[in-house]
């Protein structure tokens, strides 16, 4: 037999090993830390919905207000996905024969709802309610960006536990007067960070950030 | 070519100069050492006895992942952890094999800087054991979180969460003291099989095991440039490990010393875990060892005064546990507290006493065997009494962690914890991962330090040292 029965790659295996136990682990932290991330995988989020809903149209260039179809928004946790008598109000009466409506109208003739789509889903053992926040002046634009421009309605912020935190921690930037939530075009006078503050303390503004506020 | 590297080998020395000389028994000439060793690798097959403990080991690894696959799907009330008991099996089997790995750091490093030359017919295989038995333990923490999907939240990685872990928790301080550990055990123990790896290579017949041995090997030729800085790294290593003996245990008793809880809440905690580690760890080198000299033909290599030697270590060891029993009685008492004295009293003579009593009769009672010298220098009994302290040093752990959280401060919590047929899988299961990885490690990788034997022959050291003087002692 050979005595020397080396292939040539042989050679390069130990440059090859210790380049890989380098790598391994910035690989690891980088996917941890990228590629788990809510911004990555969760941002920009835009399924398909049974209806062509278009947000542009209907908060945009008609000016129907947020609250008119989520109008559970500041009294509840939830924000209301409206049923399809909303809908109705206006459709019974306007593009009564469009197709692209069909859904609407047979939902409203049989009494199953439209099988909306969630966007905007926080894990189970996540708690979080619309109105702590509605009501103390975080615009609607600060978490789901210019629904009125959005043809389709796409996740805009992560959502992610250090987002809410971020907040938690200094909410200044992120305030506005509770009467301004819904405008999707409003900018703090003067200096927003002055600004921020004084409405802070102005409505006693101290969000926690125990465990417990939002894993309950 | 086998030639060369042997004569290489040769040349490996450290200064003996101690007063064991190993190998004792030995007048093997340096060929038969290298042929001793390379035999069970270059048999074509195993002997029947190894593909019956494989056989065993691989159905108990199957059991392993079984069960611990079925936790991960139901969650884990599969396991019989209910408060106040939640630690509970999988915590007790994280301390018993992170303090078998012990005995193998132990042996490798602090006997080699204090030139106890009769290690090298076991440091090989006490150092495989170690990696093994860290492997074992490190799987426990991450099924016992219960979403083994997560255990990264356990390393400070940047993340989305905003999140790091708590740098105050003993618990934290365990993530690295052994993730240090494996590292470190990894890198001695890849690095001292180097040269052996070479004579592997060398003494292959087939194609792909020269092809494989040489990579591993790392283009070593013996030449004594490659010796000198072999050596000294190996010098380095073992300082670097020598520290991680006395500290990976003593954290690991900080996860109880720190707490409030009485039977937990103690100081004599770090020195008590690390003599329980080592003393567990000897137990099963020589369960280990007595086999392998057994079947794999290495009686010449891991004599009879290997073996007795290391029952002395466990009669030394198994001493300070008892004393460190006694002693946690003595400060219960002195100390005054109700409550702490109530737990030793519980401990003793409470629901847990059987699993207690277990514990003194294993640790305690069963090493005294070894003050008899036929006792001790017979294998089957080494073994047997192996067993037996492994089993204790298991208990052991069981009554710390059980009996202090069953009942503390208050009786309206108390409570006592059956383990379900899925915690005793899981146990079983973490043993057939431990031999797995053994037996495949016998077949396949250099069971012992070759060329570190030979520099400790007789026959070297009567040269070296100029006369038979060193030879006297056996």
């Amino acid at each position: 037999m050979k005595l020397f029965v080396f292939p040539r790659w042989a050679n390069k295996t130990r440059q090859l090993a210790g380049i890989a136990l380098g790598v391994t682990p910035l690989y690891l932290i980088g996917l941890i830390w990228y590629g788990a991330s809510p911004k990555t995988t969760d941002v920009g989020y835009m399924p398909k919905q049974p209806v062509p809903y278009s947000h542009a149209l209907h908060a945009g260039q008609l000016g129907i207000d947020c609250r008119y179809c989520h109008n559970t928004v500041e009294k509840a946790a939830v924000a209301a996905i409206p049923p399809t008598a909303t809908c109705m109000n206006c459709h019974s009466k306007v593009h009564t024969k469009s197709e692209l409506l069909t859904p609407v109208r047979d939902s409203y003739a049989t009494g199953k709802p439209v099988e909306w789509v969630k966007v905007h889903d926080l894990p189970d053992y996540a708690y979080f309610n619309h109105s702590a926040h509605v009501v103390r002046g975080v615009g609607c634009v600060t978490c789901h960006g210019r629904v009125d421009q959005m043809e389709e309605v796409h996740q805009f912020a992560p959502l992610s536990m250090s987002w809410c935190l971020d907040c938690h921690r200094n909410p200044d930037l992120n305030l506005r007067p509770p009467e301004e939530v819904t405008n999707m075009t409003w900018t703090p006078p003067g200096d927003p960070a002055e600004y921020g503050k004084s409405l802070r303390e102005k409505n006693h503004i101290a969000p926690p950030t125990d465990c417990s506020t939002c894993h309950r | 070519m086998a030639a060369v590297s042997d004569v290489n080998q040769f040349v490996a020395t450290q200064d003996g100069g101690n007063p064991f000389t190993g190998p004792p028994q030995g007048d093997n000439p340096f060929a038969k050492i290298t042929d001793n060793v390379v035999r069970v690798m270059a048999a074509p097959r195993p002997p029947r006895a190894w593909y019956i403990a494989f056989g065993i080991s691989l159905s108990l690894l199957t059991m392993f992942f079984g069960s611990i696959g079925w936790v991960a799907w139901t969650g884990i009330g599969a396991w019989g952890n209910m408060m106040p008991v939640s630690w509970a099996f999988p915590i007790v089997n994280f301390v018993f094999w992170i303090g078998i790995g012990h005995a193998g750091t132990l042996i490798s490093a602090i006997l080699f800087l204090l030139r106890q030359n009769w290690r090298t017919s076991i440091n090989r295989f006490a150092e495989a054991m170690t990696i093994f038995a860290v492997v074992c333990a490190a799987i426990f923490p991450g099924v016992h979180i219960g979403r083994p999907w997560l255990p990264y939240y356990m390393f400070p990685i940047p993340n989305q969460m905003g999140m790091w872990p708590q740098f105050r928790s003993p618990l934290e301080w365990d993530v690295f003291a052994v993730s240090t550990y494996a590292t470190t055990s990894i890198l001695f123990w890849y690095m001292g099989m180097i040269p052996d790896f070479a004579t592997f290579r060398d003494r292959s017949k087939s194609v792909a095991k020269r092809i494989s041995y040489g990579i591993l090997a790392m283009g070593w030729r013996g030449s004594s440039r490659q010796w000198h800085r072999y050596e000294r790294a190996y010098l380095i290593l073992s300082a670097l490990a020598t520290p991680l003996v006395l500290s990976v245990h003593s954290v690991v008793s900080f996860d109880f010393a720190t707490a409030q809880l009485p039977g937990w809440h103690a100081t004599i905690f770090p020195p008590y875990f690390v003599a329980g580690a080592i003393f567990g760890g000897f137990a099963m080198v020589v369960v280990l060892a007595v086999p392998a000299r057994q079947f794999f033909g290495l009686k010449r290599i891991i004599t009879i005064d290997h073996l007795e030697l290391m029952n002395k270590i466990m009669i030394a060891t198994g001493l300070l546990v008892g004393y460190a029993y006694g002693m946690e009685f003595f400060i219960a008492w002195y100390g005054g507290n109700r409550t702490e004295g109530f737990t030793f009293v519980n401990r003793a003579f409470g629901p847990y006493a059987w699993a207690y009593w277990t514990m003194i009769t294993c640790n305690v009672l069963s090493p005294q065997l070894f003050w008899f010298r036929k006792l001790r220098r017979n294998p089957w009994v080494t073994l047997a009494i192996g067993m037996v302290i492994n089993v204790g040093m298991w208990f052991e752990r069981f009554v710390i962690i059980c009996t202090s959280l069953a009942r503390d401060f208050l009786p309206s919590s108390w409570g006592y914890y059956i383990p379900t047929p899925v915690d005793f899988m899981t146990l079983g299961g973490s043993f057939g991962l431990f031999f797995t990885l053994f037996l495949l490690f016998c077949r396949y990788l250099p069971m012992v330090a070759m060329s570190e034997v030979k520099a400790f022959h007789p026959s070297v050291l009567a040269h070296a040292h100029g006369g038979g003087s060193h030879g006297d002692h056996h």
